[in-house]
């Protein structure tokens, strides 16, 4: 077990370091043309744009370029191109935001998803398992961007008809609980549909592979009842692969990839910097937004992996 | 098979498709021929796929809706024309104006609010009415779905070649290939898909993409689709390696290589039909996810350039008016979804009757 966070600690900062080369590369290299002139603007002298080379430089190596930039990111000194404000320091202010949208929004779809799954799959064949097939369905193919839309249109305002929800913004839950969560019910919502739809999905085909297996039909033989065989034998082997995806999922929805509902609802979390970023051409920030993404997603694939090892019997981890 | 007593569980398409076929029915058939009997029975899927088809036609009838029906171009802005409604004269734009009340008030009424649906009473044109800019929504409705369709599928054709070839060199060399191979899907995968996909779509709609042979334009719709194909390698690539990596060892191939079979023999008619169908059932979801991802890129500016049209161009454009011209972003909402619903039924389908055991997911 030692052994294994071990090497899985080394392979996660090579992976990291990694990706933080190729989001440098991605930025300086790909577009071709000189960085320092984008940065510099349309009216800039020679000398301006000499000046910024010099100052960023970019009239280094790459690796020493990237390595400069590392650098300051972990001593938390880098700063935006754009605006000179402070990369680290605004990720942080971000993160309060993120992980309330997320937080809250993960505990919907993973409850309603075990939920969904379930009912659908105990009922397979009836009238609510189609209902549930078809809603998780539509809920799969909708478009996060215009779920969001179509939520503030109807329920937020934006339609004049009925204002229920307030229209986007977030009140920190330490000034006001009740607004904060009020602020957020929809946000919430729009993030957790496609994974409701989708975990509701994998669930009931899981529960139906795991009906057939030996074990379930021991339990039977024993004559357990068939609400203690679904709970306590069936459930919690088909539980085990949503663990993997939730915390895949959860650590992708944490590291900015929000991005799209906290744009919509005007949340100014991690994605919403990032997506903002991104209008200004500012690399240091989407540098500092990707790693920080990158960071959240092979620390939990590793806690995955444990968490599989501990829940399933069947695998060790070497 | 069903066993006694848990007939209530076992009611699936597929098991209930795979109960039913035995003896006669089935004898002889190849498993080609068998899938294609099971699909042929689904008549949701095939339903489905009939509507994926019916939206594919309508697009590709852009030029003809254009020039016979709405006589208007999808990207010319037109905020300052007039159209001409039961005889009337009425500005495309709506004009604000500003009125003096005798109290010394003055009510002001926005202007540039677009024209509603007409409707067919212009004659065709707007007949979804108009966007922010005077261009007629149907128009644009169409041509957007050309682009959106081309990139889902071009962008899912593109990944799932590059998939294959990757996941057939690593799951056959094995050794430092496969390390490097895996090393490079791990890397991927390890950037949340939109943060990539909008990292790369940034920084190539700056000056392009000119490296080597490859020159794409800034505006290019190359670059969303090269986007796409890009990020979504690793969830393709490594489902197929996994696969070929259980083939790699059958006798079939060692037979194969004791007939004097090369490498690329052996990849290519050897392991790739053995996976054909799992590379079929992944295309399709894959299409319908590509789709989803252009809307997502595109909604953040990172995707479809303007004045190009694409769905997820136009909701965004949308956004902004949603109050006052909800239309402009629910059509080509209502447009995706259709889409991407008809392509994941019809998806749905063809693993029930090829390989139930594939699976693909990405998060937007």
């Amino acid at each position: 077990m030692v052994a294994f966070l071990v090497r899985r600690s080394f392979g996660m900062i090579i992976v990291l370091l990694a990706v933080s080369f190729a989001t440098y590369l991605i930025f300086f290299k790909i577009p071709g043309g000189d960085v320092a002139g984008r940065i510099a603007g349309k009216q800039a002298t020679p000398a301006n744009i000499a000046d910024i080379r010099q100052k960023l430089g970019l009239d280094q190596n790459v690796f020493v370029q990237w390595w400069d930039m590392m650098k300051q990111l972990l001593t938390g000194s880098l700063i935006s191109y754009y605006d000179g404000t402070n990369v680290v320091q605004q990720i942080k202010e971000g993160m309060p935001e993120t992980f309330s949208l997320c937080i809250g929004a993960g505990i919907i779809w993973l409850g309603f998803g075990v939920l969904v799954g379930t009912i659908s799959a105990v009922t397979a064949g009836g009238a609510s398992d189609r209902a549930i097939t078809a809603l998780a369905l539509i809920g799969i193919s909708l478009p996060v961007a215009w779920l969001g839309l179509l939520l503030r249109y109807f329920f937020a305002g934006e339609g004049g008809a009925v204002a229920w929800f307030p229209d986007g913004g977030y009140v920190p839950l330490t000034t006001n609980p009740w607004q904060w969560f009020y602020h957020l019910l929809l946000p919430w919502f729009t993030l957790a549909i496609l994974f409701i739809g989708f975990y509701g999905r994998v669930l009931r085909s899981n529960i139906l592979d795991t009906i057939n297996e030996d074990f379930v039909r021991t339990a039977k033989a024993k004559g357990l009842s068939s609400r203690r065989i679904l709970v306590k034998h069936t459930l919690r082997a088909s539980l085990i692969p949503i663990v993997t995806l939730f915390g895949l999922d959860f650590a992708a929805v944490l590291g900015g990839g929000a991005i799209i509902t906290e744009t919509v609802y005007s949340i100014h979390g991690v994605g919403y910097y990032a997506a903002q970023s991104i209008h200004q051409q500012d690399l240091p920030p989407l540098m500092g937004v990707t790693l920080y993404g990158a960071a959240f997603i092979v620390i939990f694939s590793t806690l995955v992996d444990v968490a599989y090892a501990y829940l399933d019997p069947r695998i060790r981890l070497t | 098979m069903a066993t006694t007593g848990q007939e209530e569980f076992t009611l699936d398409t597929a098991s209930e498709l795979a109960a039913e076929e035995s003896g006669s029915k089935i004898e002889g058939k190849s498993p080609w021929a068998l899938a294609g009997r099971r699909l042929r029975r689904n008549y949701v899927a095939l339903a489905f796929l009939a509507v994926f088809i019916l939206v594919l036609l309508v697009c590709l009838l852009a030029p003809l809706y254009s020039s016979h029906v709405s006589h208007l171009k999808s990207d010319t802005p037109n905020a300052g024309g007039h159209i001409t409604v039961n005889g009337q004269t009425i500005p495309i734009l709506s004009k604000g104006s500003s009125k003096f009340n005798q109290n010394g008030s003055v009510e002001l009424t926005p202007g540039g609010i677009p024209i509603g649906p007409q409707w067919g009473a212009s004659g065709g044109a707007y007949f979804f009415g108009a966007d922010g800019l005077g261009r007629d929504v149907g128009t644009r409705l169409l041509y957007g779905g050309r682009n959106s369709l081309l990139i889902g599928l071009s962008s899912a054709a593109i990944t799932t070649v590059l998939s294959i070839v990757l996941a057939l060199l690593a799951a056959y060399f094995g050794g430092a290939t496969d390390w490097i191979i895996s090393r490079f899907f791990d890397l991927i995968w390890a950037f949340p898909v939109i943060l990539l996909g909008i990292a790369l779509g940034t920084a190539l709609s700056i000056n392009g993409f000119n490296h080597g042979p490859i020159h794409i334009a800034p505006g290019s719709l190359w670059i969303p689709i090269g986007v796409i194909a890009f990020v979504f390698i690793p969830y393709i690539g490594r489902p197929l390696r996994g696969q070929i990596l259980a083939l790699r060892n059958r006798e079939f191939v060692e037979a194969s290589t004791a007939q004097g079979a090369g490498p690329l023999r052996i990849m290519f008619s050897e392991l790739l039909p053995n996976i054909a169908s799992s590379v079929l059932v992944l295309f399709t979801l894959i299409v319908a996810n590509a789709i989803l991802t252009e809307v997502g890129l595109s909604f953040l500016g990172a995707g479809v350039q303007p004045p190009h049209p694409s769905w997820g161009t136009m909701i965004a454009d949308g956004q902004n008016v949603l109050a006052s011209d909800p239309w402009l972003s629910l059509l080509p909402g209502i447009m995706i979804t259709i889409t991407v619903i008809s392509l994941n039924v019809f998806g749905d389908g063809l693993r029930d009757a090829l390989d139930p055991r594939a699976k693909v997911r990405i998060e937007h």
